[in-house]
């Protein structure tokens, strides 16, 4: 036993990502999986240290939460989290669109309110309440989410004419065409060296999202989930993460199945997800960590205290 | 291919000992004829999903319970409804929050599963869907009743004393709909009743039907004098609701207690991974995954059984099988 921690930027990575945009992305892994192993070694609790390692990712706009969030089919940006100690304590919130750091405020519902779950007008209506910094909703948008909500329409009213092809350029980081953007929610995870375990999740959604669609990120048990036996934190295709309950069934699998944390995650994400949809990364009570994709590649970091490390972003095997 | 079809009704859970004897016999009445409704659809072969859209939107026009008309108050005096839905095949779900005109919720959260490319559509975004889909719309007064305004001010005057919600409380009885013993000393009362009687009743149906699919749905108003913005578990697929392919399950009771214990998920994950059979899962999950919260279930199997659980006293419900069995309960 000793204390792990593991985070993501999202599942779902194009293979022809160019030097440009990955390089930012993995120097913010490396930075935010620093910021949270001092924190690890300063005895912070595992709860205080996934907080600060997703406000550091909420922060940098190079994924999909907080600032550079991608924007709804409106232009707007509504952000999402959730987060979760192993005592399932929880507080998540919804439709937030000026609240700088989301997962403060989902602890802060978690901590200072007799409910679990604030969404919308509520949600903003509390935050002020709180005094935490909002500012204006202009400030998480950026000319690249701008620019890949633009792609999401043309795309979809490409695929409306079903007698073209869809074009696909290689040399560009591009949405999919149903609107879904390869750019990912964030998330972190986290065990102290006795067992106590948390787990955080944030995100701005899916591109070209409804207003008002909520996503896997802030319901408990699908995008996010800990207990005594594990905390998870899922990334991916939110409909498919709610529809297999995936943060949950990972600590189902190992509390009645006996499965191990690898065995119980990767399990849930070859079997219980369609492939391209789902990643995840989750800690043991005891220390060990995972973090499975069915994707191409997902933005991820992991440390142990007995020393290893990992930042990636492809599979294993094709790991350079 | 099933083994005959088999359905249970409920109207929440936590139930005031000393409920008046009337009212008592009205919500027997409305569950022996919402669960009529569905027998006579199970019979014309009427599939599960159809069935608990059905029957739950019976229960959220009908003002008895706590959901559609009759939905408990938010703290501005408002109602605010949330329901889900959840087909066992394939898993397909739907979910709303934050509704304050659409005048049958479980019917939108069908359509966000059917007719969108998402599974959870709130407040404004729910709302501008619901006109786009051309579903009957209300003013919001209309889901008021007399009932629900005396209790919710009986809840503020109580507050005023009681509590501020910026305080972390923790089992304080007024936040639950936990009634009857233990859950504190209420001296909220209203028409000499305590104030939990009229707590929160969550309603749902469950389903599986003579094709062995399983489907379930819940529907809310809500905790009475929430904060607007509360989201509970009736619309969290997992917690409140939940269906697969080897049960379909509706929770009712302390909605934070429930989504702690993602209660309708665990039914069938200790069916499917533990292999227990329906009763026994229920119970464990009652058992095991509650801690000090207040709650109950309806459960179906693929197998046409039918069962029901709750640690509070007393859940409204109704069960019914093929077979010709079929109760109506309250207590124990």
């Amino acid at each position: 036993m000793g204390w792990a921690i593991a985070l993501h930027g999202g599942a779902g990575v194009p293979l022809s990502l160019p030097p440009e945009r990955r390089e930012p992305r993995e120097a913010a892994l490396r930075h935010c999986l620093q910021v949270g192993v001092e924190a690890l070694k300063a005895q912070r609790t595992p709860l205080d240290v996934v907080e600060l390692v997703v406000r550091e990712l909420e922060n940098n706009p190079n994924f999909n939460a907080g600032r550079g969030s991608v924007l709804t089919t409106k232009g707007s940006v509504e952000m999402e989290a959730c987060i979760m100690d192993s005592t399932k304590s929880c507080g998540a919130v919804s439709g937030l669109s000026t609240v700088m750091n989301a997962i403060s405020l989902a602890r802060l519902v978690m901590e200072k309110t007799p409910h679990i779950y604030l969404a919308f007008d509520g949600a903003e209506a509390f935050a002020k309440e709180q005094g935490v910094e909002t500012v204006d909703t202009s400030n998480f948008i950026t000319s690249e989410n701008i620019e890949r909500l633009k792609q999401a329409k043309e795309a979809n009213r490409v695929q409306l004419d079903y007698t073209q092809p869809i074009q696909t350029d290689p040399t560009k980081e591009k949405p999919t065409a149903d609107g879904d953007s390869q750019i990912g929610t964030v998330g972190c995870v986290a065990v102290d060296g006795k067992g106590n375990s948390a787990a955080a999740t944030s995100t701005g959604g899916l591109v070209n999202k409804m207003v008002g669609r909520i996503g896997d990120t802030p319901l408990v048990g699908a995008g996010t989930y800990a207990n005594s036996y594990c905390a998870v934190s899922a990334t991916g295709q939110g409909e498919s993460i709610i529809r297999a309950t995936v943060a949950r069934d990972v600590a189902a699998l190992m509390e009645y199945k006996g499965l191990s944390l690898k065995e119980a995650a990767a399990y849930v994400v070859e079997e219980c997800t369609p492939k391209g949809t789902c990643g995840l990364v989750a800690v043991s009570a005891t220390g060990e960590v995972t973090m499975p994709f069915n994707t191409a590649g997902m933005f991820r970091a992991c440390a142990t205290e007995d020393g290893y490390s990992e930042i990636a972003i492809w599979p294993p095997s094709t790991q350079n | 291919m099933g083994r005959g079809w088999a359905i249970a009704v409920h109207g929440g859970a936590g139930v005031d000992p000393n409920i008046p004897s009337q009212r008592l016999e009205e919500a027997k009445k409305l569950l022996a004829r919402c669960l009529n409704l569905g027998i006579s659809a199970l019979n014309s072969s009427m599939s599960a999903i159809d069935v608990v859209e059905l029957v739950v939107r019976e229960l959220e026009t009908d003002p008895m319970f706590n959901s559609g008309r009759g939905s408990a108050l938010t703290e501005k005096g408002t109602v605010e409804m949330e329901a889900s839905i959840m087909d066992g095949p394939k898993r397909r779900c739907g979910a709303v929050s934050g509704l304050t005109t659409v005048k049958n919720p479980i019917s939108l959260a069908r359509l966000v599963m059917d007719k969108s490319p998402h599974s959870y559509l709130a407040f404004s975004g729910a709302e501008e869907f619901a006109r786009q889909q051309g579903v009957e719309l209300v003013e919001n007064d209309y889901f008021i009743t007399e009932e629900n305004l005396g209790m919710l001010k009986l809840a503020k005057e109580a507050n005023a004393i009681v509590f501020d919600y910026r305080i972390p409380v923790v089992g304080l009885g007024l936040e639950t709909c936990s009634a009857g013993a233990g859950a504190m000393e209420s001296t909220l009362q209203m028409n000499g009743l305590p104030l939990s009687v009229y707590a929160p009743e969550t309603v749902g149906c469950v389903v599986v039907d003579d094709q062995g699919r399983c489907a379930a749905a819940t529907s809310t108003g809500g905790l009475l004098n929430k904060m607007s913005g509360r989201i509970g578990d009736s619309p969290l697929i997992g917690s409140g609701t939940y269906a697969c392919d080897v049960c379909a399950v509706s929770c009712t009771g302390e909605g934070e207690a429930i989504i702690r214990g993602t209660l309708a998920r665990d039914v069938a994950a200790v069916m499917e991974y533990k292999g227990l059979p329906l009763q026994e899962a229920v119970d464990y999950v009652i058992k095991e995954r509650l801690d000090e919260g207040k709650a109950g279930m309806i459960a179906v199997s693929s197998t046409g059984e039918v069962a029901y659980g709750f640690n509070c006293t007393g859940m409204f419900r109704g069960c019914a099988t093929q077979d010709g069995f079929m109760e109506v309960g309250i207590w124990e």
